[in-house]
């Protein structure tokens, strides 16, 4: 026997169709430091519901230090504002932990695409895994220079074929 | 102070002031690639301590916020090793004083991981992620300083006769948390010296360095009773908050 349920409303949408449409919106959220991926894209967004009539949003920490920890609600709030959310509230949550698995296929393919080889779960070798290849030439012979890159989620590697320095997003 | 309370500033002030530390190397390493290395360490472990004086702002009767805790106490209200207050002086002295920090709370947060609090259990889970990173990051530049050349060797021997003083005090319980440890609300830090003998003489043996013959260690952080460096931190930590009262970091 099936029930029938009611369509929860919020304000005068049902839910689940505003909750598409602020999952759209949250893929204009760009992490500063990755201009061209998204919070969506780094699969930090966990949760989207309706709490008293006004919406809820938990993104997940990445890095616990990371400075995009306050800019990224902040610029969220800004760009859900412009499209009608001005009341919608943003908590940076720290469990579930979040991890690299978590970036899309889509993600992936725009950090390389932006010069950063995506993490490669498929190689570790060590905890953090090594660059399946250069984004620059696409060699898979690649040497550490840094553990650390310019952010705290990347590693600094060089290409033995091109020579050319890339960045690393280190698996989390 | 509830012993709790103490203990949960404990474990928020060492990555606070390990933090600061190596922050201080900020356009000062010796390569680029180590100064930046540093200062994410820097910023990791200052997040972490973040993590853990939001907690304590949020527990009942605090009446406090995270900036306050981190930026506003006395010197004797912090309660950090006095290990991780000791200068830089160079790069094989930070590595040293990392590589013993690091070597200790890998080992303190694998035990949190399953602490009965759950957000303090949830910041293990997550943090724990970055210290195993930063212990690889030491442990490596241990071998490489250690087995290096024959200054970089001497350095970093020198550093451990110098830094070896500081590190008996992280196996000391104090009143706080032998208090706690009924309940499992604090670890307990002495079941974790066998591991951490294991790691330091497991690395130290591949470096070729030599663990100090001293038995003789000061000890007073995790009470409040510090070095005279800690003044000297506090004064450009607090310095911001200080000048401009209710700034939120």
């Amino acid at each position: 026997m099936v029930n029938s349920k009611d369509v929860v409303t919020v304000g005068e949408q049902p839910a689940h169709i505003t909750r598409k449409k602020i999952a759209s919106i949250l893929e204009k959220v760009h992490d500063p430091e990755i201009p061209g991926v998204s919070v969506v894209d780094l699969g930090m967004v966990l949760d989207i519901r309706p709490e008293n009539n006004h919406w809820h949003i938990d993104l997940a920490v990445t890095y616990s230090g990371c400075p995009a920890i306050d800019v990224i609600p902040f610029l969220a709030k800004a760009i859900l504002a412009e499209e009608g959310f001005a009341d919608a509230t943003i908590e940076m949550v720290i469990s579930p932990p979040w991890s690299t698995d978590w970036i899309s296929e889509a993600g992936n393919q725009k950090l390389l695409a932006w010069g950063i080889a995506p993490p490669n779960r498929k190689s570790v070798k060590h905890d953090f895994g090594q660059p399946k290849q250069c984004p620059q030439c696409g060699s898979t012979e690649t040497s550490l220079i840094s553990s650390y890159g310019s952010t705290p989620c990347k590693a600094m590697y060089r290409c033995d074929n091109c020579h050319e320095t890339f960045d690393y997003f280190k698996c989390y | 102070m509830e012993p709790i309370i103490k203990y949960l500033l404990h474990l928020a002030d060492c990555p606070l002031i390990l933090g600061q530390r190596l922050g201080e190397w900020c356009g000062h390493g010796p390569v680029l690639e180590q100064d930046i290395a540093l200062t994410n360490i820097s910023l990791d472990l200052i997040g972490q301590s973040r993590l853990i004086y939001q907690h304590v702002a949020s527990l009942p009767g605090q009446n406090t916020d995270e900036d306050t805790l981190a930026m506003l106490r006395y010197e004797h209200e912090y309660f950090n090793f006095l290990l991780v207050e000791q200068p830089n002086k160079n790069f094989g002295h930070t590595i040293v004083r990392q590589f013993l920090y690091d070597a200790f709370n890998l080992l303190q947060y694998e035990l949190l991981a399953s602490h009965p609090d759950e957000v303090l259990k949830s910041i293990a889970i997550k943090t724990l992620k970055e210290i195993k990173y930063h212990y690889r990051y030491s442990s490596e530049w241990m071998l490489r300083l250690g087995d290096g050349t024959v200054t970089s060797h001497e350095y970093v021997q020198n550093a451990v006769d110098e830094l070896w003083k500081y590190t008996g005090e992280m196996f000391q319980p104090l009143s706080y948390e032998t208090a706690l440890l009924a309940d499992h609300d604090a670890i307990d830090v002495k079941s974790i010296q066998p591991g951490w003998d294991e790691k330091i003489s497991t690395i130290f043996q591949q470096a070729g360095l030599n663990i100090p013959k001293e038995e003789v260690f000061l000890s007073g952080g995790k009470e409040g009773k510090h070095t005279e460096n800690m003044g000297y931190i506090l004064t450009e930590l607090q310095y911001m908050q200080r000048t401009y009262p209710s700034m939120k970091w």
